[in-house]
């Protein structure tokens, strides 16, 4: 059963990535299809819920890690049981009212696929074992409600709104991403059922006050506490479905699971209570107060919200069994009856096209089922039998009373809050259910008879769960002994009845109610003074501060930027120039040890420095030269120059490769220079001075770096084993081309990768904004058969030296440009036009064709159970032929496509035909 | 020979950022090609070169001990780097010739200006 969870879990995540896909195929049906695997796992958490014995937890291992030693496991207790049939059953609701809610929007495959991400994150964040798993999870949900919140991403403040929470939820994931480490750190583990077992306490650590802190920031910011509560009003720009989730049992609360998860290791400090007492307190209060003042239904509804979760960080701060206990049945009664009232929001709104309550009335007789609903939620929000708020707002009194430092201030700000939360319940039930003689009756656009079942369903079960636990409370105990357990790390036995006798307590909810009704009575002159204080309150708005911080400080890194990004290639040159000399030179003092090897240095080749001494030559005449054409010509000595050391030093299929590169560069050169200006003298002498100094120092760097590099090998080369295992492994003699495309094809493959990404840059800017054009031909019949045929001759050597290349100098490198100096010469010779149509298809696609080769000779061998890459062998006799010759072909074909694409967009584009 | 060969490289080097420091585009490309080749070069020369043997196995041999022939390595390494350095030359070109079609010069000085908004 529990290994079911997780079955259903992943797949709640699959089915989010398959969303596209589903959509395509369930059409208007998908929210309700989609909600059949929360509901799967709400059954099945539900099976577990009744099975599960006190005093256990259940590990069940994902078989999926993050990190080799870094497992992930679900762990089912009577915590994540509750959090998770909270989120998955109310998640299964949402979906189905969804797929009414949202049916007239665009971009619903955007909404189902990050609303069941979101759910599938939640889920994890509920069942993680391991922390850094949780503050994964907690990640996804941040991200995931982002694109929630600004669903309607056209406007500008749900996007603001949405920046906002993300900005505020991704500072505190960062903090709890400390936390976690710091935790590890101390514990030497990240598994939560570990730091149980092994009764790790913080308390008296001396880092706990910067963990405390960092916890702290992470669950205010997550959970919308003061001075950080103004995220969540905003978030009402969200599709209500969005609001009715993530408002009632998921996002938010993730901050309260965080701290009933991690009680047991850091609560019950002084500061923990005194904080969290404080905080929630705060909270608690202003969210009640501000609540008054509101006219949009939803809006009212964020403040009740944020005061109810002040009341739950409040509780768990005061860390009694008591408190805990009124924590968690707290946490059920507020999802279930928020969820409610927001799902009823929005189908009032969409039926009668307001949420502002002085606009809507009388729905009670025009609505009936949303009505009846609602005001079972209306109840139970304000604590009033027989709902499961009752025993819910009983158990808080109970457990403040009992609170022994700060009951003082506790009593009377809960006592506040709640009579407020009555007059805000009877002001709703009043105002849109009743018909007051002022207010005309709404119309509305849809009868409720013809709305779907669905939408329906989903206030009304939650409204019935509600009372049907407020009858039946002894339903939540054994669940809520373990859950207990776990929290408090001692067997505590929870009663829960409806009638708790006649106490103190229900004095106190007698009162409480008196006065609820009261503040109602006098509701115009309380809600005028609301709104007063509001107003003078409203110069501290906290989201236009917030706003402006940000503002200021995005303005500060731009001065900052376009102090230090001037613009100015050059400077930027010199300051990453004149850094890493002097870095690099500091470096070089340091070090002891001969500069110049006396024994094994190579003998002196004569003709070797020669041919330097003619390159460098070339080189300092392209400094100076005002021709473009000699400062070409001159690249091109140096780059033989080097051909030819290559050569000398028995690189022979370096020599080769250069010599071919230094060709095609300098013909593609010659195309395009002439339609360059000419060198100009843009500097003025002292800045030819300066350089000259820059020059001169990066030079004598780089060649004390070359000398002094001989003497430092900190690992064996690996040479050795090349030229060992070529032949026997590799099937080649030539090692140089084994290493290509067999011992290191990775490298190869990201290198010709880069090659046709090359080849698509050069495209693209020659190309984007040129139009089709006609092209007069040359025709010379003669001439077309000999250059054709030099053409052929070219390709086949080129296929040749491909096929030997494994053995003798060659390979796809090689080949590839040969072949493609074959076609680079047709192309002069008959314009790009005739080398497209000689090719009979586009040099893309011959690319494609190359890098898709490469591929395939990666991929094939993981068919056999291989790593990618491996070199399969096939050998007949003396003959051998394997996947390394495949990648060798990819890589012959890419780079002859890659020249040929080239080589013909530039002289489309420079209208070099004719 | 080694000081030789880099005192070579040095000088490459000096060169190269020379053309780098230039204003004009062109001569920066032109410096771009020096670095590379001298870079090449280095990497080259990692192997060593007191030994010149070709990096091939012989015809009757199955291994080869690397006691006479280059180090293979550097040439596989370097062997790439050249076919890349004519994608990324064929691709500055390219980006040159649009961006003097579009700026209609070819200082560089000039476009710290259309970098600003």
């Amino acid at each position: 059963m529990e290994q079911l969870t997780v079955v259903l879990t992943g797949l709640i995540f699959l089915m989010g990535l398959m969303v596209p896909f589903l959509r395509r195929l369930f059409k208007s049906y998908t929210g309700r299809i989609l909600a059949l695997v929360p509901f799967a796992l709400f059954a099945t958490l539900t099976f577990i819920f009744f099975t599960l014995p006190d005093e256990t937890s259940r590990l069940v291992d994902t078989g999926f890690g993050f990190l080799p030693e870094m497992g992930f496991s679900f762990r089912i207790d009577g915590l994540s049981l509750i959090f998770g049939m909270m989120v998955s059953g109310i998640g299964g609701l949402v979906l189905g009212y969804s797929s009414f809610y949202m049916a007239k929007y665009a971009g619903r495959t955007k909404f189902y696929f990050f609303l069941v991400l979101f759910m599938g994150g939640m889920l994890g964040l509920v069942f993680a074992d391991n922390l850094m798993a949780l503050f994964i999870f907690w990640e996804i949900t941040s991200i995931t409600s982002f694109f929630l919140i600004g669903f309607d991403h056209d406007k500008e403040k749900p996007r603001q709104a949405a920046m906002q929470a993300l900005l505020l939820t991704a500072f505190g994931g960062l903090c709890l991403l400390f936390a976690v480490i710091m935790i590890g750190d101390m514990a030497g583990t990240y598994s939560l059922s570990e730091l149980y077992t092994r009764g790790f306490r913080f308390g008296a650590h001396s880092n706990y006050y910067l963990v405390f802190l960092l916890i702290f920031v992470a669950v205010t910011t997550k959970s919308a506490q003061f001075p950080f509560h103004f995220w969540l009003p905003g978030a009402m720009n969200a599709p209500t479905p969005v609001s009715a989730y993530l408002h009632s049992a998921t996002m938010v609360n993730a901050g309260i699971f965080l701290l009933l998860r991690l009680n047991p290791i850091l609560g019950g400090t002084v500061v923990w209570k005194t904080v969290f007492v404080l905080t929630g307190g705060i909270t608690m209060f202003l969210g009640a107060f501000y609540s008054l003042g509101q006219k949009d239904l939803k809006r009212i509804l964020a403040f009740t919200t944020i005061s109810a979760l002040g009341t739950m960080v409040l509780l768990i701060g005061m860390n009694s069994t008591a408190s805990i206990q009124a924590a968690l049945i707290f946490f059920i009664v507020h999802g279930l009856y928020k969820g409610g009232l927001f799902m009823m929001a929005g189908i009032i709104d969409k039926n009668t096209g307001t949420r502002d309550i002085d606009k809507l009335a009388g729905l009670l007789r025009s609505m009936p089922v949303t009505s009846i609903a609602g005001i079972l939620a209306l109840l139970s929000m304000s604590g009033l039998p027989p709902m499961l708020g009752f025993i819910g707002k009983e158990l808080i009194y109970d457990a403040k009373i009992q609170m022994p430092e700060l009951s003082w201030l506790v009593i009377p700000l809960g006592v506040a809050a709640n009579m407020i939360m009555v007059a805000i319940s009877l002001w709703v039930f009043y105002e849109i259910f009743l018909k007051p003689k002022y207010k005309q009756p709404v119309s509305l656009k849809h009868p409720e008879h013809e709305l779907p079942g669905n939408f329906l369903a989903g206030p009304v079960a939650l409204a019935l769960v509600g009372l049907v636990l407020g009858m039946f409370p002894g339903w939540l105990e054994d669940t809520m002994s373990n859950a207990m357990y776990f929290i408090q790390s001692e067997t505590i036995d929870v009663h829960l009845s409806l009638w708790h006798g006649f106490n103190q307590v229900l004095l106190l909810s007698i009162f409480t109610v008196a006065m609820g009704v009261v503040i109602f009575l006098f509701r115009k002159p309380v809600g005028s003074l609301v709104n007063i204080i509001i107003r003078w309150t409203d110069q501290y708005h906290l989201p236009e501060r917030f706003n402006r911080l940000i503002k200021n400080y995005l303005s500060l890194a731009g001065r900052q930027t376009n102090r230090i990004q001037h613009g100015y290639h050059r400077y930027y040159l010199i300051t990453f120039f004149t850094v890493t000399f002097a870095l690099v030179i500091y470096q070089l003092i340091r070090l002891k040890g001969p500069w110049i090897p006396a024994d094994e240095a190579g003998p002196v080749r004569m003709h070797v420095v020669m041919v330097l001494a003619f390159s460098l030559l070339a080189v300092i005449f392209a400094v100076f030269t005002r021709s473009r054409l000699s400062a070409i010509v001159a690249m091109g000595v140096l780059g033989y120059g080097i051909s030819v050391f290559y050569m000398f030093y028995g690189a022979v299929d370096l020599a080769i490769t250069q010599f071919l590169v230094e060709t095609i560069v300098m013909v593609i050169f010659v195309m395009v220079i002439y339609h360059l200006p000419h060198f100009a003298k843009l500097s003025d002498k002292r800045t030819r001075i300066r350089d000259a100094v820059i020059a001169t120092g990066v030079g004598v760097m780089v060649t004390l770096v070359v000398l002094k590099a001989r003497f430092i090998n900190l690992e064996t080369p690996v040479s050795g084993f090349f030229a060992q295992n070529s032949f026997l492994e590799g099937h080649g003699r030539n090692i140089v081309n084994v290493i290509l495309v067999d011992f290191r094809a990775l490298d190869t493959l990201g290198e010709i990768t880069v090659l046709a990404l090359a080849a698509a840059g050069v495209f693209t800017l020659l190309r984007l904004d040129l139009n089709k054009k006609g092209k007069k031909q040359m025709k010379n019949l003669v001439l077309e058969r000999i250059v054709s045929l030099f053409l052929y001759v070219m390709v086949g050597f080129a296929i040749f030296l491909l096929i030997r290349g494994h053995n003798r100098p060659g390979g796809g490198f090689i080949a590839g440009i040969i072949a493609a100096a074959g076609f680079l010469l047709y192309a002069i010779v008959f314009g790009s036009e005739a080398v497209l149509k000689k090719l009979h298809t586009n040099p893309r696609y011959i690319i494609g064709t190359g890098l898709l080769l490469a591929f395939l000779a990666a991929i094939i061998p993981t068919f056999s159970g291989n790593p990618p890459l491996t070199g399969l062998w096939l050998s007949m006799g003396n003959i051998h032929i394997g996947t390394p010759l495949l990648f060798d072909t990819g890589v012959f074909v890419l780079v002859t496509g890659m020249i040929v694409s080239i080589i013909t967009n530039i002289m489309d584009v420079l209208k070099w035909n004719s | 020979m080694e000081l030789i060969i880099a005192i070579f490289i040095g000088l490459l080097y000096a060169c190269g950022v020379y053309l780098l420091l230039r204003r004009s585009i062109v001569k920066l490309i032109l410096g771009v090609f020096v670095l590379s080749n001298a870079t090449n070069l280095i990497i080259f020369l990692s192997g060593g070169i007191q030994r010149s043997g070709i990096s091939f196995i012989g015809e009757q041999a199955e291994k080869a001990s690397l006691e006479s022939m280059t180090d293979p390595l550097p040439q596989a390494l370097v062997l790439t780097a050249i076919v890349i350095s004519l994608g990324i030359s064929a691709y500055i070109l390219a980006l040159k010739y649009k961006y003097f079609e579009k700026t209609g010069t070819h200082d560089l000085d000039q476009l710290s200006k259309t970098d600003q908004k």
